[in-house]
C-alpha cells in the first residue's frame, strides 16, 4: 500500500509530464516512485533548518553579453528536421487544451 | 459617493494592470538572435530560439540596461536579482519553459504618478523572454476554435520583455486609461520600448474586482486580450457592471482568466483548463545571478532624460497653467515643450507660445520645422497690441504651412494692424449712439445684448476691431 | 600497444606514421568487435576516412597542424555533432541532426581531431549501465556478458577495446568515472564550469559535465588542457585561467596530503576495498601524507541526487514534444500530440526520472523534496570543503563493484540497488568539484578496478599528480586490453 504517494497524485504528475499511463503502468509507476521517496526519508536525519540552499556549484554573477547580432540559423536546414513544416513555419495539430 | 460616477449606489472599483513591454534592443535576451519585427517567419532563430537540446541561454546586457531605466524612471529600487524557469507546454514556447523571474525581480516598490497627481504603487518590473506566435488556421477568422492547425513562427521567441505589475490602487477606468498613457510616455521617453498596443510591443492584462467601502477587496478577474488604450477603459467598465450585477443578484464573483471581445464588448471565460497551472517555478540553472553594480544603477539614473510628469511641470510652472491641462499633456506627449520652452530666450511669451503650438502643431512632430524666433515675434505683436487674436490665427496658419515667416511681413501683407485705442473708441461710442435699446439692455444687466453692439463695432470698422478690447470698452463705458 | 596522443601526434607531424593508417588501425578493431560490443550508434567511417586524408595532405604540404591532429575521438551521443545524428540513445530524437556543433566537439576538430563515431550511453544519460539505452546495451570489453557501466559506458568501451585513441562522456553523478573503473580506463570528470556545456543535450544543468575517456593519466591531461576554458555561449563556464594539467603531472606527490575518508559509506565489496587499501599505500610509497577525514554527509548525496536531478531532467526533457524535432506521434490536438509522442519516444528509466523530477518540484511538494536537497547538497558541500582544510585529495573507489552482470541490476522493484553504483561519484557533483578514474589493478573475476581521486574545486592539479602517481605505480597491471 503506498504511503508516500497514491495513484491519484501520479495520474495527476503524469499530466503535467504528458506522459500517457496505462492503469498497470499506473499501478507500478506508483509502486516505484513510493519506494524511492521511502528511502529519501534518510536526510529526515540531517538538521537542515539553518542550511542555506545550495543551487550553483560555482559562485558566478553578472554573466553578460553585448548586444550584438549573430547570423541565423539556416530556415531551411531546420525546418527540415520538423515533423511537420509549411510556409516556412512549424506545423502542429489544432491547439486546444492547453492554457493561453 | 463613489469615486467612479458610471458605477450604481457605492460600488467601487479595484484595479491592477500587469504590463508586458518588448524591449528595443538589437538581440534577443538570451541569445544573439535579432529582435525584428515584421520580417519573414523563422529568419530570426538560433539553437537558443528555437529551445534546441544542448543550447544555453546568456544574458544581454543592454536588456538588463533598459529594464534598470524602466524601473528607476518608475522609482523603483533596483536590486540584486535572480532568474527562475515557469513550466508549461504550449506550441510558441520552445523550451516548454520560459525563464523569467519569480521571487527576486530587477525592479521592486516604485510608483506612477497620474498627470493629477496620484501615485499608483508599482510592485515589480521584471525581465523575462517572449514567446513566439501562432497562427491558426483553417477555422473561422483564424481562431483556434474550429482550425485544422497551427502554424509557429520563432521570431518572437526569445524577444526582451520586462512586466510592469502596478498594485491595485486603480479606481476608475479613466486613472487606468492615464496609467497606460503615462505609462507608455516613460517608455518611450527612457528609449526602452516603442511601447505600441497596436502592434504588440505593449500589450495589458487588466485585474478587476468591486467592493462596498469598509469591506475587503471582492474575487477579481483578469482580463486578457485587451488591445488599446481605449479599450481598457471600456473592458473595465463592462467587467465591473458584470461583477456588480453578479453579486447584487446574490451570486459569487469565480476567480478566473477572462477574454475581452472588442467585438461584442464583453469579456468571456476561456475554455476552462484541466489542472490549475502548476508551473513548479525553479532556479534556473544555466543562468547565474545578476546584481548591478551601485555604479551602474547610478550611471543609468544620471542618464534618464526628463520624465512627462517633470516636463509637464515645467511648462506649468513657465506659464502658469496646470501640469494636467491639455495643453501641457498634448504638447508633451508631441515632445514640443522644450520648443516651446525656448521662446523666453528668443524674447517671446512662452505662455502664448504654448497655445500656439498646441493648436497648430500637431502635424510638426518633435523637431518643429517653425523657427522659434518667429514664433516669439508673433507673441511679441500680439501683446503688444499689434495683432489681434483673429489676426494671429491666421498669419500663425501662414507660418506653420511656409515653415517660417516674418510674422510682421505677413501681417503688413495683410493690411492687419491693430486699432489703436482713440480710433476704437470712435467706433465703440457711434455704436452705442446707433443702437439705443440694445445699450440700454446691456446697462441693465442682459449680456446677450453686447453682440449686437459688438457686431456693429466690426462692421463699421471692416473687422479690424480686436473683439476682447471691444468687450473691454464697452464694459468700461457701462461703469 | 596504445601509444600516447602525443606519440601518435608526433609521427603525423614528423611523417613516421599517418591520420589514415592510425585510424586503419582503430577501424580494425571496431570491425573485428563492435558487433559484440556495441559500442557506437553510428560509426561514421567514411567521414573519417576522408577527415584523415585531409590531415595526411596537410602534413605533407608542411601545413600547420592542430595540437590532435590524426588523433581517432570517439563522441557520446548526447553532444550535438552537426548535420549528424545525435540521439542520446533515444527514440524520441532517432534520426534527428543537430543544425550546430557542440562548443567541445568543434574545439576537437580544430585540433585535427578524427571523429570515429557517436557512442551508445544510457537513454539522456540516466542510468549506470548503459542498458536503458534504446538501441540496445553496449558490452564490457573485459567480459561481454557484462556491463561497461553507464551513461557513457559506449564511450568507455570504445576506448578499452582500442576503437579510438580517446573518447568524450559527460558525467552527472558518476557517469564518466564509474563507466571508466568498470572497462579499465582514465575517466575524468572536471570542476562544473571548467569544460563548456553547449551543445551537450542536458540531464541536470547544475550537475553535468564534459570529460574524457583516456588510455593514460598524460592523455586525460592533454585533453583536457585542450577542451577546458572559457566559452561565452555558457554562463556557467568558470572564466579563471586553468594551469596546465601536462605539467602538473610531472610533479610527483612528495606531501601531498591524501585523505582517506574514514565514515565513508560501506557496501564496497573486498576485492575493491583491497584495491583501495593498496593505492593509499602506493601513494604512501611515493612520498604521500594519508591522513583521517569525516565527511558526515556524503552517504545522503544518493537521496539529494535523485531528487535535484530527476527535477532538472525533468524540465530539461520538457522540450521534447514533438513540435520542431525528433519524434512526433500524430494525434487530434497538440496537447494530447505531446503525450503520445513522450509515451512513445522516452523509456521506462527517463520516465520514472521525469515523473519523479516533476512530483519533487510540484506545487506543495517543493519543500519537502527539491527544496530539501538542495540544503543537503550544501552540507555535502560544506563537508567536503572542510575534508580539503586537512587534505588535498581524497581517494575513494570509482565503483562499488568490478563490471557485474548483464540485466543483474534492472530489477523494476528494486531501483536502489542500480543507482547505489553511484555512491561514491555523486558527491563531487553535488558540490562541483572535479574527480577521476584511475585504473588500480584487478579485482573479482581478472575485472579492472577503478580508484577515484576527488579533488576541491579548480584543483584538478593535485588530482592529476595523485593520478599519475598511482599509474606509475600501478605499472603493468593499470590498463588491461
Amino acid at each position: 500500500m503506498p504511503e508516500q504517494i497514491s495513484t491519484a497524485d501520479v495520474a495527476k504528475v503524469a499530466r503535467l509530464a504528458r506522459l500517457d499511463l496505462s492503469d498497470d503502468a499506473l499501478q507500478r509507476m506508483t509502486t516505484q516512485l513510493d519506494a524511492m521517496l521511502e528511502h529519501f526519508h534518510d536526510v529526515d536525519a540531517l538538521d537542515l533548518d539553518d542550511v542555506a540552499p545550495m543551487t550553483q556549484p560555482y559562485p558566478l554573477t553578472n554573466v553578460m553579453r553585448d548586444d550584438v547580432i549573430a547570423t541565423s540559423l539556416d530556415r531551411d536546414e531546420v525546418l527540415a528536421q520538423a515533423p511537420d513544416a509549411e510556409d516556412g513555419r512549424f506545423r502542429v495539430p489544432p491547439i486546444i487544451g492547453l492554457e493561453d | 459617493m463613489s469615486e467612479y460616477d458610471g458605477l450604481p449606489g457605492d460600488w467601487q472599483l479595484v484595479v491592477g494592470l500587469e504590463v508586458h513591454v518588448e524591449l528595443a534592443t538589437a538581440t534577443k535576451l538570451f541569445s544573439a538572435s535579432a529582435n525584428r519585427f515584421g520580417d519573414e517567419p523563422n529568419t530570426h532563430i538560433d539553437a537558443v530560439t528555437l529551445g534546441l537540446p544542448g543550447a544555453l541561454p546568456v544574458l544581454n546586457r543592454n536588456a538588463v540596461e533598459l529594464a534598470m531605466r524602466i524601473g528607476l524612471a518608475l522609482n523603483c529600487t533596483v536590486k540584486p536579482c535572480t532568474f527562475h524557469r515557469k513550466n508549461y507546454f504550449y506550441p510558441d514556447m520552445p523550451k516548454a519553459y520560459q525563464i523569467s523571474q519569480y521571487d527576486e525581480p530587477l525592479n521592486v516598490d516604485g510608483f506612477l504618478p497620474l498627470p493629477g497627481g496620484k501615485q499608483i504603487g508599482i510592485e515589480r518590473a521584471h525581465l523575462e523572454e517572449d514567446t513566439g506566435k501562432s497562427t491558426h488556421i483553417g477555422g473561422v477568422s483564424g481562431r483556434i476554435h474550429g482550425s485544422e492547425a497551427s502554424l509557429i513562427d520563432f521570431n518572437r521567441a526569445g524577444v526582451p520583455l520586462v512586466e510592469i505589475v502596478s498594485r491595485p490602487d486603480i479606481r476608475s477606468a479613466e486613472e487606468a486609461r492615464q496609467y497606460l498613457s503615462e505609462l507608455r510616455a516613460i517608455l518611450v521617453a527612457v528609449g526602452a520600448s516603442d511601447a505600441k498596443m497596436e502592434e504588440g510591443s505593449m500589450r495589458c492584462d487588466v485585474n478587476v474586482s468591486v467592493h462596498k467601502p469598509g469591506t475587503p477587496f471582492g474575487t477579481r478577474c483578469e482580463i486578457k486580450n485587451v488591445n488599446s488604450i481605449r479599450s481598457v477603459g471600456r473592458a473595465i467598465e463592462y467587467e465591473a457592471r458584470r461583477q456588480i450585477d453578479l453579486i447584487e443578484s446574490g451570486e459569487r464573483v469565480v476567480q478566473q482568466t477572462r477574454h475581452w471581445s472588442e467585438d461584442d464588448g464583453r469579456t468571456h471565460t476561456l475554455r476552462s483548463k484541466e489542472d490549475a497551472d502548476d508551473y513548479r517555478y525553479f532556479l534556473e540553472p544555466d543562468l547565474v545571478p545578476l546584481d548591478p553594480s551601485q555604479e551602474w544603477i547610478d550611471a543609468v539614473r544620471a542618464a534618464l532624460p526628463p520624465l512627462p510628469a517633470a516636463r509637464r511641470q515645467r511648462l506649468a510652472d513657465a506659464t502658469g497653467i496646470a501640469a494636467d491641462s491639455e495643453a501641457a499633456m498634448v504638447v508633451v506627449e508631441r515632445g514640443q515643450d522644450d520648443y516651446v520652452l525656448s521662446a523666453a530666450s528668443a524674447g517671446g511669451d512662452v505662455a502664448r507660445v504654448l497655445v500656439h503650438v498646441k493648436e497648430a502643431f500637431a502635424e510638426q512632430g518633435a523637431e518643429p520645422m517653425v523657427p522659434i524666433a518667429d514664433l516669439a515675434k508673433l507673441t511679441s505683436m500680439e501683446l503688444g497690441g499689434q495683432l489681434t487674436a483673429t489676426q494671429a490665427k491666421t498669419v500663425l496658419a501662414e507660418i506653420v504651412d511656409a515653415g517660417g515667416g516674418d510674422p510682421a511681413a505677413i501681417a503688413a501683407k495683410h493690411g492687419f494692424e491693430a486699432m489703436a485705442a482713440d480710433d476704437l473708441a470712435v467706433f465703440v461710442d457711434q455704436a452705442i449712439a446707433e443702437q439705443p435699446d440694445a445699450w440700454a439692455k446691456f446697462r441693465a444687466g442682459e449680456g446677450k445684448a453686447m453682440g449686437a453692439l459688438v457686431g456693429a463695432v466690426m462692421k463699421a470698422s471692416k473687422g479690424k476691431a480686436d473683439g476682447k478690447a471691444v468687450t473691454a470698452l464697452l464694459n468700461q463705458r457701462k461703469g | 600497444m596504445a601509444r600516447t596522443i602525443r606519440e601518435i601526434t608526433a609521427g603525423v607531424r614528423d611523417g613516421s606514421g599517418t591520420a589514415t593508417a592510425n585510424l586503419e588501425a582503430a577501424l580494425a578493431n571496431v570491425t573485428a568487435r563492435e558487433d559484440e560490443i556495441n559500442a557506437f550508434n553510428l560509426v561514421l567511417d567514411e567521414q573519417a576516412r576522408a577527415d584523415a586524408a585531409a590531415i595526411d595532405a596537410s602534413a605533407k604540404a608542411g601545413d600547420e597542424l592542430g595540437p590532435l591532429a590524426g588523433v581517432t575521438v570517439a563522441l557520446k551521443d548526447n553532444l550535438c555533432t552537426r548535420g549528424i545524428p545525435t540521439t542520446c540513445s533515444s527514440k524520441i530524437l532517432d534520426g534527428w541532426r543537430p543544425p550546430y556543433d557542440a562548443t567541445v566537439v568543434s574545439v576537437l576538430r580544430d585540433a585535427g581531431a578524427i571523429v570515429v563515431g557517436k557512442t551508445n550511453m544510457d537513454e539522456f544519460a540516466m542510468g549506470s549501465s548503459t542498458e536503458t539505452s534504446a538501441f540496445g546495451p553496449t558490452r564490457n570489453p573485459f567480459d561481454t556478458t557484462r556491463v561497461p557501466g553507464g551513461s557513457s559506458g559506449g564511450s568507455a568501451a570504445a576506448v578499452a577495446a582500442g576503437f579510438a585513441d580517446f573518447s568524450i562522456g559527460s558525467d552527472t553523478g558518476g557517469s564518466i568515472r564509474q563507466p571508466a573503473a568498470l572497462c579499465g580506463v582514465v575517466g575524468v570528470k572536471p570542476t562544473y564550469g571548467y569544460v563548456s556545456r553547449y551543445g551537450l543535450i542536458a540531464f541536470a544543468s547544475s550537475l553535468d559535465q564534459i570529460g574524457p575517456f583516456t588510455t593514460s593519466v598524460e592523455d586525460a591531461a592533454v585533453v583536457l588542457d585542450l577542451i577546458g576554458g572559457h566559452d561565452p555561449l555558457d554562463s556557467t563556464s568558470i572564466p579563471v585561467e586553468r594551469p596546465s594539467l601536462v605539467e602538473a603531472i610531472r610533479r610527483d606527490v612528495a606531501g601531498l596530503r591524501v585523505g582517506r575518508i574514514t565514515d565513508l559509506p560501506q557496501g564496497a565489496d573486498p576485492d575493491v576495498v583491497e584495491r583501495l587499501e593498496a593505492s593509499f599505500d602506493a601513494l604512501r610509497e611515493a612520498g604521500a601524507t594519508i591522513v583521517d577525514v569525516q565527511v558526515p554527509a556524503f552517504t545522503y548525496g544518493l537521496t539529494a541526487y535523485y531528487l535535484i536531478a530527476p527535477a532538472e531532467a525533468s524540465s530539461n526533457l520538457a522540450r521534447f514534444d514533438g513540435v520542431r524535432y525528433g519524434l512526433r506521434v500524430d494525434a487530434a490536438d497538440t496537447n494530447a500530440m505531446y503525450s503520445a509522442t513522450r509515451s512513445a519516444g522516452f523509456g521506462d528509466e527517463v520516465k520514472r526520472r521525469i515523473m519523479l523530477g516533476t512530483y519533487a518540484l510540484s506545487a506543495g511538494y517543493y519543500d519537502a523534496y527539491y527544496g530539501k536537497a538542495l540544503k543537503v547538497r550544501r552540507l555535502i558541500s560544506d563537508d567536503l570543503a572542510k575534508a580539503y582544510e586537512q587534505a588535498d585529495v581524497l581517494l575513494t573507489p570509482a565503483s562499488p563493484s568490478v563490471a557485474f552482470p548483464l540485466g543483474s541490476k534492472n530489477d523494476p522493484d528494486n531501483l536502489l540497488s542500480m543507482y547505489l553504483c553511484d555512491v561514491y561519484t555523486i558527491p563531487a557533483n553535488m558540490a562541483g568539484h572535479p574527480g577521476m578514474s584511475v585504473p588500480f589493478g584487478n579485482g573479482a573475476d581478472g575485472l579492472p578496478v577503478g580508484i577515484q581521486i576527488l579533488a576541491g574545486t579548480l584543483n584538478e592539479v593535485d588530482m592529476f599528480r595523485a593520478a599519475a602517481a598511482l599509474e606509475r605505480a600501478a605499472g603493468s597491471e593499470g590498463v588491461a586490453k
